[in-house]
């Protein structure tokens, strides 16, 4: 296997590895400091893709990432939880171990999942794509989990995330426009929950999502 | 002589031999001098008999007769071949040492006569033999019956008490619904030709769907009898009350026929396997065997702890049967028999620790009458036999080297290790984390050995009265001596077995791993290749006393052997006695709070104001009130809606049976 | 046979290394916590005075201690004399190693464990029993999670005998495997668990209602503790020899390659003292969990070493 897969592989496994570690968080704010460190791992294998392939245009990819996922986010979802003065543990609602045993399920499935299409593709790092599916099962478990409005948002960015790595890792990346156009939505979506948070919380006295069952017709 | 006979001949030599002595019993039905000083050492003799027979019987090929009974026209088919013979010698082992514990062991009481005892404890082991001798779907379901009948008296000999009445009569329910099931996995498997005998069962080609109906069948029928969850509820229920030698013969021996009666049906009658039959039984097994062990850890009683253990030896030898169908299922020849090899093997183990740990409580038992583990302790002490030989089969229970429970375990974990490589990717990566659950359960059981030795034989008297608690007399202890001599044995020198297990393995998956196994001298197992992995028990167990002994002596020399006796001293603590020791209630306490939802758990916690405080805790199955309650309440509504029919009324009953008949009459033409 | 008697005479070697130099790894571990704590600390050849302190000493029994509590201390020491001859450390052709592979290397440790366990519940004081209990439920969690880690370096070397894995993973090309980085991770939650260190117990508490291991040893005193303390001295240092071993055996000497001896000594030195420091740095930085709160740490190295498994699988990495 050449070195440069090697480091693929290497950055993937380690995706997972922060995938799991958010699952498992018990406290917003290392949730955000997971988050960022996922966006910075995603940066680097970016960098990794490019530079085995000759893609210069994952460079870019790669900066906008490390830009984006790896500071500006995380800054404002850690100025938020400032502002909202939401330090405190998640609540989950199932217990931890027995979500980290959906979670290794989930991981058994979607690298089942993959096996098909890695046998067909032809690209250096077919092996990846098992974990970018994880990665966006296991984000979406995180959502699922949790009850505050924060953690779901972070789950909700790490499952673009996972989509990001899949398509960086097995096909060398969106064309610039779609990234850069998924990039300003996030960010744009960003901001928006911020607003929505402090509207949530003005409304309700709380950030916990179960108050919004009060919101539908009896 | 007895080397010119047939094996198969002397199995049914054995077989009238016991029914012999049992029906002697009855000659002189009160003398306890005559049945346990006389009958009961000669049907040991039967034991150690049958093992010569199935040493002989193993490597022989298969032999059958036609016995020239049963009904006319309907002889019963009989036929020793390797399985069989395996299963007899299994028993002929755990028999000779039992036989010779009840030796001591039955005594004048409450309940049945002695004499009575002696004829329904040799009609069941009789009764056993033929049901691993039987050919034909008859003979064989006669057989099971007679066991399960037999064993139901002997459950219920101190039939006085209500509990063990109600205990026996859960048993005989469950074995008859799995006797049911039986049947119907005979009636699959003859495939419509009306001929009931093995032999044209192994004919008779069946579609994937009556083949999948057949196993099913026996899983459920045969699971009954061996206590796999959801079917278990009997076995913790029926063992603590039963006399002591039955509890080990129905654990040690008892349950195996299942066994058997599992891979007969799966391996030699069936003729083809499906691999997902493989996966449930994998996924049941461990299941079981963490359920077992679970409950295990939190039980007060000591035969139920024993009984919940059994639940789950049965659960990883179910464990293995699934693993060798997968492997089976899936062309791997060499992994299959590598598996099949460690579930015979731990089947036998099981019959040699589990019979020693049941007599050793009979033995505690009758030393003190008590059996509940907290009011227990410090029996090393009064009874060095009982603790010594109790001791051997706890570790060997616990699979700790160099014993035979780690060599079974060990031989069954190589086979999970080397499972990558199946053709379907889900089992490729699922296999490998049930060998985690396995391990699981292992490691719990040395936590419930540690456990139940610690209270029994450890620690401060819990009542005054126990220090006057005896040890237990010359034929009970050759008994027991015998057992754990077979555990150490067992687990010292496993390659004498696995080559005679090849005989087994070779018509069962068409491999044996013994001769590849044994290529590196008879001191050393290589299951697979050496260079994968190699065990060497006998290395082992002079290591651990060549150090051990290097070390005392060293010690010795080198500084000084001075002792002084002292109080102990408990962190300073001047006032400890015997009730501030860890309880049973409190070895569990930990496996109830982190397996809680396994539990249905009440509590009764003491309020400061109580004038009388006590406190009580029980964990209980929700197994039965998920299952077998709401079964009964629909089996109570349904014999109410049926009761409907009944009056009292003679010229009601008349009427129904007019109309039935006027019916019949009218549309059966 | 030469060749036997060669292998014969490394694993006589590398097992009395083992055996002498345990202790200092034990006081190397200790001084380093000191440092990192603002302590100047004892030394790091205190174990040494320790125990022969200990061995001097009359021993001390109480009055109803039975057979099983005085041979402990020499079981448990036994026991881990064989398994310092199962693990290789300099060398990778060990006489023994075809006795046992890793899966009986685990077995030797709980036989070692379970001795224990009884003899703390001998003399039937409160804090034995609760010592044993406690002990007995940590190590049947920990024991899955350690087959689960063997599992990653036993599917890359397709054997499950050490000597072979160490073989297989010392002396081949380089290659990142990330499935042992995972494993790795698990094996130090595991090593921490078996060895009774922070997190889970405290080897130098006696705050009774917080100690696992130091419970059970409690009635123990002269050379009996000295041959417990001694015997946890080489558990401690096989374990950082196994996690050596599997996941940085880079410099290990083949079989037969007499003269590299010494330079491999001195590579393995530096690896323990680096575990030592390590180990000294993780036991600062955390502080003691609940002990039902174990079951979770356990958890999670359960679950590293099934991702390390699965990563392998799919990955081939």
């Amino acid at each position: 296997m050449p070195f440069s897969a090697q480091l693929i592989n290497l950055m993937a496994a380690l995706l997972l590895l922060i995938a799991f570690a958010m699952l498992s968080q018990r406290r917003i704010l290392s949730l955000i400091y997971l988050f960022a460190w996922q966006g910075a791992v995603l940066a680097a294998n970016s960098v990794i893709v490019a530079w085995s392939t000759g893609q210069t245009h994952l460079y870019y990819s790669a900066l906008l990432t490390l830009a984006l996922k790896a500071i500006i986010l995380p800054w404002i979802l850690h100025r938020l939880i400032i502002r909202l003065n939401i330090k405190w543990d998640v609540e989950t609602l199932i217990n931890i171990p027995t979500t980290m045993l959906v979670g290794i399920a989930l991981v058994v499935i979607s690298f089942n999942l993959a096996l098909p299409v890695t046998q067909l593709a032809g690209t250096i790092t077919r092996g990846t794509l098992g974990i970018a599916i994880a990665m966006v099962l296991l984000s979406f478990l995180m959502m699922i989990t949790r009850r505050k409005a924060v953690p779901q948002v972070i789950g909700f960015l790490a499952m673009e995330n996972g989509l990001f790595f899949a398509a960086t890792s097995t096909t060398y990346g969106m064309p610039m426009v779609v990234e850069l156009g998924i990039a300003l939505d996030v960010l744009v979506g960003m901001l928006i929950l911020g607003i929505f948070f402090f509207q949530v919380r003005e409304a309700f006295d709380s950030l916990d999502l179960k108050h919004m069952e009060k919101l539908r017709e009896e | 002589m007895i080397l010119t006979t047939a094996p198969i001949d002397i199995v049914v030599g054995v077989v009238l031999y016991w029914i012999g002595i049992g029906l002697a019993g009855l000659v002189r039905p009160l003398s306890l001098r005559f049945i346990s000083r006389v009958l009961f050492p000669l049907g040991a003799m039967g034991g150690l008999v049958l093992m010569a027979a199935a040493l002989l019987g193993i490597p022989a090929a298969p032999a059958t007769r036609v016995l020239p009974l049963g009904l006319p026209d309907l002889p019963f088919h009989i036929r020793l071949d390797a399985l069989s013979a395996f299963f007899i010698g299994l028993l002929g082992v755990a028999v000779v040492g039992i036989s010779l514990f009840s030796t001591g062991y039955f005594r004048r009481g409450q309940g049945t006569a002695p004499g009575l005892l002696c004829l329904q404890y040799h009609l069941f082991l009789a009764a056993m033999v033929t049901v691993l001798l039987a050919d034909d779907a008859y003979l064989f379901m006669v057989a099971w019956e007679t066991m399960a009948i037999t064993s139901y008296f002997l459950v219920t000999s101190s039939h006085k008490i209500p509990e063990i009445r109600s205990a026996g009569f859960l048993y005989l329910l469950i074995a008859h619904i799995g006797a049911i099931a039986i049947l119907l996995c005979f009636g699959v498997l003859q495939g419509g030709r009306g001929d009931y005998t093995f032999a044209a069962m192994r004919e008779s080609e069946l579609s994937a769907f009556w083949s999948s109906a057949a196993f099913m069948l026996a899983l459920f029928g045969f699971g009954a009898k061996a206590g796999i969850l959801p079917l278990h509820v009997w076995l913790p229920e029926a063992h603590p009350a039963a006399p002591s030698p039955i509890s080990a013969l129905m654990s040690g021996v008892m349950l195996k026929t299942a066994i058997y009666g599992m891979l007969r049906v799966t391996f030699d009658l069936l003729q083809t396997q499906l691999w997902w039959w493989g996966a449930l039984a994998l996924a049941l097994g461990l299941l079981t065997a963490v359920f077992g062990v679970m409950f295990a850890a939190v039980q007060t009683d000591m035969k139920r702890l024993l009984a919940y253990s059994s639940i789950e030896n049965i659960g990883v030898i179910l464990a293995g049967i699934g693993l060798t169908i997968i492997f089976h299922a899936y062309g791997n020849p060499h992994l299959a028999a590598l598996s099949l090899v460690a579930t015979l093997y731990h089947s036998l183990n099981h019959a040699c620790f589990k019979s020693l740990l049941f007599l050793a409580t009979g033995s505690v038992l009758h030393a003190t009458h008590e059996r509940s583990l907290g009011k227990l302790g410090g029996l090393i002490r009064n009874m060095p036999w009982v603790a010594v030989t109790a001791l051997i089969g706890s570790l060997a229970i616990a699979g700790l080297p160099p014993l035979n429970g780690f060599v079974s375990e060990w031989l069954l974990l190589q086979a999970f290790l080397f499972s990558p490589g199946l053709a379907n990717p889900y089992l490729n990566m699922l296999v490998p984390v049930a060998a985690a659950a396995l391990v699981l359960a292992a490691a719990l059981s040395g936590y419930v050995m540690v456990k139940f030795y610690g209270v029994i034989f450890l620690g401060q008297y819990r009542e005054a009265r126990l220090a006057e608690a005896r040890d237990e007399g010359p034929w009970a202890r050759a008994g027991l001596v015998w057992l754990s001599a077979a555990c150490v044995l067992l687990g010292v020198l496993p390659v004498g077995v696995i080559l005679l297990l090849d005989h087994v393995t070779l018509p069962l998956v068409n491999f044996a791993i013994g001769t590849s196994a044994a290529r590196t001298g008879w001191l050393l197992i290589a299951p697979v290749s050496p260079e994968r992995a190699s065990y060497g028990p006998l290395l082992f167990l002079l290591g651990i006393t060549g150090t051990v002994l290097l070390t005392f002596a060293l010690v010795r020399r080198l500084y000084h052997g001075r002792v002084r006796r002292g109080d102990a001293w408990d962190c300073g603590f001047p006032a400890q006695n015997a009730r501030m020791q860890d309880t049973a209630e409190g070895f569990g306490q930990p496996i109830k709070q982190i397996f809680e939802p396994f539990f249905r758990i009440r509590r009764h916690l003491p309020s400061p104001f109580d004038a009388q405080p006590f406190y009580s805790a029980t964990s209980e199955d929700r197994l039965w009130y998920w299952l077998y309650l709401p079964v009964a309440r629909l089996n109570e509504r349904l014999a109410a809606w049926i009761g409907i029919l009944q009056h009292g009324r003679i010229y009601l009953y008349l009427l129904y049976s007019f109309v039935t008949l006027l019916a019949l009459l009218m549309f059966v033409r | 046979m030469p060749e036997f008697i060669e292998a014969f005479l490394s694993q006589l070697a590398q097992t009395l290394l083992v055996v002498t130099f345990a202790p200092l790894m034990l006081g190397w571990v200790s001084q380093c916590r000191a440092w990192l704590q603002n302590r100047s600390g004892p030394g790091v050849l205190q174990p040494y005075r320790v125990l022969h302190k200990l061995f001097h000493k009359d021993a001390l029994l109480a009055r109803n201690a039975s057979a099983i509590f005085r041979s402990a201390p020499y079981i448990q020491f036994g026991c881990m004399v064989l398994a310092a001859s199962i693990v290789p450390v300099v060398e990778t052709s060990l006489a023994f190693s075809p006795a046992a592979d890793v899966i009986a290397l685990v077995g030797l440790f709980a036989l070692a464990r379970v001795f224990s366990s009884l003899a703390a519940m001998d003399i039937g004081t409160a804090f034995g029993s609760l010592g044993a209990r406690r002990e007995m439920l940590i190590a049947s969690l920990s024991e899955p999670a350690l087959l689960m880690v063997f599992f990653t370096p036993l599917l890359i070397a397709q054997s499950s005998s050490l000597t072979t894995i160490v073989d297989a993973l010392a002396h081949r090309e380089f290659a990142i495997y990330p499935s042992l980085a995972f494993a790795a991770v698990a094996f130090v939650m595991v090593l921490l668990a078996e060895n009774a260190r922070i997190p889970i117990d405290n080897p130098s508490t006696h705050l009774e209602l917080t100690m696992i291991h130091e419970a059970m040893i409690l009635e123990y005193s002269a050379r009996h503790l000295a041959l417990i303390e001694w015997a946890t001295a080489i558990k401690l240092m096989l374990y950082c020899a196994i996690g050596i071993a599997l996941f940085m055996p880079w410099g290990m000497v083949e079989a037969g390659k007499w003269p590299m001896f010494p330079i491999a000594a001195g590579i393995l030195v530096a690896k323990l003292a680096l575990a030592g420091a390590g180990l000294a740095v993780l036991e600062t930085v955390s502080a003691k969990m609940r002990i039902f709160r174990a079951p979770e740490f356990l958890g999670m190295a359960f679950l590293f070493a099934v991702l390390g498994m699965l990563t392998r699988q799919l990955l081939g990495a």
